[in-house]
C-alpha cells in the first residue's frame, strides 16, 4: 500500500463516519421530541455533512481521478464504505440517539484533537474546524445524558438500555487497520488505540454522573472499516443514493 | 468608467462591501470570512474561510463575490476555501459586535480559546433590555453559528452568536 492509497482510504473512513452519522441525525428532522431538539439534532447533522463534504472532496483530490465529493458519497457500492458500524445503527428513540452521540463524540473529541497536529496540512485544517464543532456536539450529548439519567425511572432505563445495546460497537473505533498504522507512522493519522483509555475514562465519568453503570467489556462487533456492514447499511444507502442512482448528475 | 487593472487593496475594498446574507448588518470582511486576494497572471484568487464547515451562506457569498467582481470587469476570478487558520469569533471587532447587538443578536462574550469545557462567568446580555439575567435554551439555534437564549427580565427570546 502506497502512502497515497493509505491516505485515500483513511479520508474515506473519516468522511464516511461523518456522512452516515449525518444521515442518521437528519432522520430526526421534524420528528424531534421538542422543537429545540429538532433544531439541535439537525444542526449537528449539518456540521457532519459539512465535514463529510470536505473530507470526501479531499479524498477525491488525493486519488486524483476527478471524483467529486458527491460522487464518492452517492455512487459507491456498500462494501466500499468504511464507516464504523456504530454510525449506521438506527436512530432509535431519543435516548438511543443521545447515547450514540456521546459514545461517538467522545471518540471524535480525542481523534480530532490529535488530527489538528497532522502533518498533512489539509487534514489538519479540516480537523481544526471540526474540533470546535465536536465540542458543542459532545457537551450537548453530555448534558442530555445527565437529564435522562437523572430524570425519571423510564428515562434512566432507556438511556441504560441504549448504552448497553451500543457498547459492543464502540470497540471498533479504536481498531487500527493497515492504512491507519501507515498514516499514524507518517504523522498524518492518529493512533486510535492510544485514545481508548482516555475515551473510557471520559465516557465513564459522564455515565456515572448520569446514574448509569458503565457496561463491562464485551464481545466487540467490527467490520465496517473493512467494508463489511450490518443490515442497516443497505437500507441507508437505498434511501441516500436513490436520487443520484435514478437521475445521475442531477443538480438543483 | 471601468478601470484597466486593479490593485489587491482595491479588490479587497470592493469585496469588503459584501454583506453576510444571514446577518445583513455586517460584511464578510467584518465577520473575518474574507481572508485575502491573490493576484497573478492566471487572474484573481479570493481566499474565503467558512464560519462553520457546513455554513449554508457560503455558496451565496461565493456568488456575491463573483458577481461583484464581474460588475467591476475583473476577469478570471475564482474563490478558494481555506480552513487554516480556523475561523474564530475572536476575529470580530468591538464595532462588529456592537452591530450584532443593534441587530438583536447577543455578541460572543468570551474567547473561543478559553476553557470550553467549563466556561466561567459567561454572562450573556439581552440585546433588547440589556439585562444579564438570561438563560440558555439551546446551544443550537436558527443557524449553525447561533445559540438560543431567553431573557428572564423582559421575557423575550433572542439569538446569541456563540463562541467559536
Amino acid at each position: 500500500m502506497t502512502k497515497q492509497e493509505a491516505l485515500y482510504k483513511y479520508l474515506l473512513q473519516l468522511g464516511d463516519n461523518a456522512l452516515i452519522q449525518s444521515h442518521r441525525l437528519s432522520e430526526w428532522c421534524s420528528k424531534g421530541p421538542i422543537l429545540e431538539e429538532d433544531l439541535a439534532l439537525t444542526n449537528i447533522a449539518l456540521d457532519y455533512i459539512g465535514r463529510a463534504q470536505n473530507l470526501l472532496q479531499y479524498a477525491g483530490e488525493v486519488k486524483g481521478n476527478g471524483q467529486s465529493a458527491d460522487h464518492l458519497a452517492y455512487r459507491r457500492p456498500e462494501h466500499q464504505y468504511y464507516n464504523n458500524l456504530i454510525a449506521e445503527m438506527p436512530k432509535g428513540d431519543f435516548a438511543f440517539t443521545i447515547a450514540k452521540q456521546l459514545l461517538i463524540s467522545t471518540y471524535e473529541l480525542l481523534l480530532y484533537t490529535e488530527l489538528c497536529n497532522s502533518k498533512d496540512e489539509t487534514l489538519a485544517g479540516i480537523a481544526g474546524k471540526a474540533i470546535k464543532e465536536v465540542r458543542y456536539h459532545w457537551t450537548h450529548a453530555r448534558d442530555w445524558c445527565y437529564r435522562l439519567g437523572k430524570g425519571t425511572v423510564l428515562s434512566n432505563d432507556l438511556l441504560k438500555q441504549a448504552v448497553n445495546d451500543l457498547w459492543m460497537y464502540t470497540g471498533e473505533q479504536f481498531e487500527m487497520g493497515a492504512e491507519e498504522i501507515l498514516m499514524a507512522n507518517e504523522g498524518i493519522g492518529c493512533d486510535n488505540k492510544a485514545l481508548q483509555n482516555k475515551w473510557l475514562e471520559m465516557v465513564q465519568t459522564v455515565l456515572t454522573d448520569s446514574n448509569i453503570k458503565t457496561p463491562a467489556d464485551t464481545y466487540s462487533q467490527t467490520g465496517g472499516r473493512k467494508g463489511i456492514h450490518t443490515e442497516n447499511m443497505g437500507h441507508i444507502l437505498s434511501e441516500m443514493q436513490y436520487l443520484q442512482r435514478a437521475y445521475p448528475d442531477a443538480i438543483w | 468608467m471601468v478601470k484597466e487593472s486593479y490593485q489587491r487593496e482595491e479588490i479587497l475594498a470592493l469585496l469588503s462591501e459584501i454583506k453576510d446574507p444571514e446577518i445583513p448588518v455586517v460584511t464578510i470582511e467584518e465577520m473575518g470570512m474574507l481572508r485575502d486576494v491573490i493576484l497573478s497572471d492566471k487572474g484573481c484568487e479570493i481566499l474565503l474561510t467558512p464560519t462553520y464547515t457546513a455554513c449554508s451562506a457560503m455558496e451565496i457569498i461565493e456568488q456575491d463575490i463573483l458577481s461583484t467582481l464581474k460588475e467591476a470587469r475583473i476577469e478570471n476570478a475564482k474563490v478558494t476555501m481555506v480552513f487554516a487558520p480556523a475561523w474564530t469569533t475572536d476575529w470580530m471587532s468591538e464595532t462588529t459586535k456592537e452591530k450584532l447587538i443593534q441587530f438583536g443578536i447577543a455578541a460572543p462574550v468570551h474567547s473561543s480559546c478559553s476553557n470550553w469545557l467549563s466556561p466561567k462567568n459567561v454572562e450573556v446580555k439581552c440585546p433588547k433590555c440589556e439585562s444579564t439575567d438570561t438563560k440558555l435554551i439551546s446551544q443550537f439555534g436558527s443557524t449553525a453559528c447561533k445559540a438560543l437564549y431567553s431573557c428572564n427580565h423582559c421575557q423575550e427570546p433572542f439569538d446569541y452568536f456563540k463562541c467559536h
